[in-house]
């Protein structure tokens, strides 16, 4: 895992301190709520439907179990005894006091972490893959080049004020399990015939209320020019972005009105002048950070078996665990989402329990994923049943990744200002209502956004729900056939829109549908693709 | 009517205008009829308040409702966590937001 240098350590702690005055001024009455809010959102401090809200970042979603532990702490000390996942990777705690915001930024600088640039219309923490340096299936870590991208970015002073907020993306694999191409900015790591690296650029993609499948406009930048056609790529959008409307101001929309093809073109010319300013971080920089996203001490010689005899173990295994690249180890991903629960919240005590056990049996590490679950990414197959056994007993080992009930869902009009519906409520009585079929069903996507940003994904879910406000009233839209990954699509809507109830019913009518006319080994998504949205209609609306 | 509601500075909690300072609890709000504008910039001047805007509303037998289910969620506190809400020991309180 990356660790600070002095320099990181310093920024930091100098954030802190600058935050600090600013709140007191504002207690004191020496700057108006207008001024301040600018500064409080510049360190993730947003006001809420019932508090202020901070949103910490969490780079690549990579966290020690020291820094995991002080996520805890923070919930009981600061907030009401839980925090909530996000679906960047991030936590959001909902019941903040001002007062207390600058102590708790001094308590996460004190694990090298931070809320910075976790708002505003800036560069936000870049994603990656949440199984990334444990997958076999990757061309090499992309966290080292998520990293450079974070120290290239934060305070980077040309992109403080961007046209919108801009977010960015790694993955290292043909799979995508970041949703690469639905990011300002996606960037894949590959590795050429020569042997040699490089990134392939995929700009211009994004969800809210104007999805968009980011298109590939350069299959190869050498990775030691990685940053600078970055440069390239925000300057141009920093220059023609809309500025002038706020709904059309995202690098998506400029990329689709000039077309592809001309901002490439664009981009190219701005990168061969950049090249003359030698703006590339030294190769010895990537090989420092590189350094310490080294393999842990991983054991040769372990033995692959796994005693599968207690049945909810061996249910467990099969849908929460991936293949490691070492024998002898497992991925484990602990879902957020039990039946009935909020997806993404965990109590302070599990999220302690979650660093406690990360430290134990994962080489100090675990990740957060944009679906709302956290990874133990470097489990010992056999340690993997007395991890198990602690999980459940904190109500942690729900068998359900990638399943109806592992549902991404934003926090919806429980406690988001923007938002025009609930998305929890809807969330919950699907979970419940399906849980008996989940297995059955298996892979089905589901995500629920409470309004048109979209910070649910519902564009990109197998079964996307959007919650709509119709003259007062909570009303969702139902969309099928979204997906992320290599295959990604933008889901459609159904027709009209449905009540709570009606939505939940949708919904199984729609799972329905599917197992009907499943062949074989065909998941939700592939089930529609081939037999489109016809009979799914006609199912619903009868 | 028209009440007025916003969130405390220092903590963020909801807040809401019951004619002589502000309450944690909706059922204090007061109609303030024309004078929504006045009151708003003298009380977020004086910093008892912050983001304060007026809002229509409903009194009856049960008290003031507020008219969007939003800031009806914003009086009680989420529906999905009753434990959190201005009333945590009576089950059915989420039944007023919806």
């Amino acid at each position: 895992m990356y660790k600070y240098d002095t320099y990181d350590q310093q920024q930091v702690n100098a954030r802190v301190e600058e935050f600090r005055d600013q709140v007191r001024r504002r207690l004191e009455g020496h700057i108006t709520e207008d001024q301040f809010k600018p500064l409080r959102l510049m360190n993730g401090l947003y006001l809420q439907l019932h508090a202020y809200m901070l949103r910490v970042a969490v780079p690549y979603g990579t966290l020690s179990g020291a820094q995991m532990r002080m996520l805890g702490h923070i919930a009981d000390k600061y907030d009401r005894g839980y925090g909530h996942f996000t679906t960047r990777q991030n936590i959001q705690y909902n019941w903040i006091k001002l007062e207390d915001a600058p102590d708790i930024l001094a308590d996460l600088a004190s694990v090298e972490m931070h809320a910075i640039q976790t708002s505003g219309n800036c560069i936000r923490n870049t994603t990656s893959d949440q199984y990334a340096g444990a997958v076999a299936d990757e061309v090499v870590d992309p966290r080292p080049y998520a990293e450079l991208i974070r120290q290239w970015s934060t305070f980077h002073p040309e992109f403080s004020f961007l046209p919108r907020k801009f977010k960015m993306a790694v993955i290292a694999s043909d799979t995508d399990r970041a949703a690469m191409r639905l990011h300002d900015i996606g960037i894949r790591i590959v590795r050429n015939e020569a042997g040699e690296l490089g990134a392939a650029f995929y700009v211009g993609g994004g969800m809210g209320r104007t999805p968009m499948i980011a298109p590939c406009i350069r299959e190869w930048v050498p990775i030691d020019q990685m940053i600078t056609y970055s440069e390239a790529c925000l300057r141009v959008y920093n220059r023609y972005g809309r500025r002038d409307n706020k709904y059309k101001a995202r690098i998506k929309i400029l990329v689709h009105e000039l077309g592809k093809d001309e901002y490439a073109r664009q981009v190219e010319e701005e990168f061969a002048h950049l090249l003359t300013l030698s703006i590339e971080p030294p190769l010895a920089e990537l090989e420092r950070i590189k350094a310490q996203f080294a393999d842990p001490p991983f054991e040769s010689g372990l033995s692959d078996d796994l005693d599968r005899s207690d049945p909810d173990f061996a249910l467990w295994i099969d849908a929460n665990c991936l293949p490691h690249k070492r024998p002898g180890y497992i991925a484990a991903t602990i879902s957020l989402k039990p039946v009935g629960g909020i997806p993404g919240d965990a109590s302070a005590d599990q999220i302690r329990l979650m660093g406690d056990l990360a430290e134990r049996y994962s080489f100090d590490e675990c990740r957060v994923t944009h679906a709302q679950n956290v990874v133990l990414p470097h489990v010992r197959k056999a340690d993997l049943f007395a991890l198990w056994q602690q999980l459940d007993a904190a109500g942690l080992a729900t068998a359900n990744l990638d399943q109806i009930g592992d549902i991404i869902a934003c926090p919806g009009l429980d406690y988001c200002s923007l938002a025009n519906a609930r998305s929890i409520p809807v969330a919950q009585k699907i979970s419940q209502r399906l849980a008996g079929k989940a297995r059955d069903i298996g892979e089905l996507k589901l995500k629920i956004s409470g309004c048109i940003n979209a910070c649910g994904h519902h564009h990109a879910g197998h079964i996307g729900i959007l919650g709509v406000d119709k003259k007062g009233v909570e009303n969702y839209q139902l969309l099928l056939g979204g997906c992320e990954g290599a295959d990604t699509s933008l889901g459609q809507i159904t027709g009209p829109g449905f009540d709570e109830d009606g939505i939940v019913d949708a919904v199984e009518t729609a799972t329905g549908v599917y197992l009907s006319n499943r062949q074989g080994t065909e998941r939700f998504i592939d089930t529609y693709r081939r037999i489109g949205m016809a009979p799914f209609k006609e199912a619903i609306y009868g | 009517m028209k009440i007025l509601t916003g969130n405390d500075l220092k903590t963020g909690a909801v807040t809401w205008w019951d004619g002589v300072q502000w309450s944690l609890h909706v059922e204090d709000a007061v109609d303030v009829g024309e004078h929504a504008d006045t009151i708003l910039a003298r009380e977020q001047a004086t910093r008892r308040v912050n983001a304060a805007y007026a809002i229509e509303a409903v009194k009856d037998e049960d008290g003031v409702r507020p008219a969007h289910i939003k800031d009806r969620i914003r009086a009680l506190g989420p529906t999905v966590r009753p434990d959190l809400t201005l009333k945590p020991a009576d089950p059915a309180a989420g039944n007023w937001v919806i």
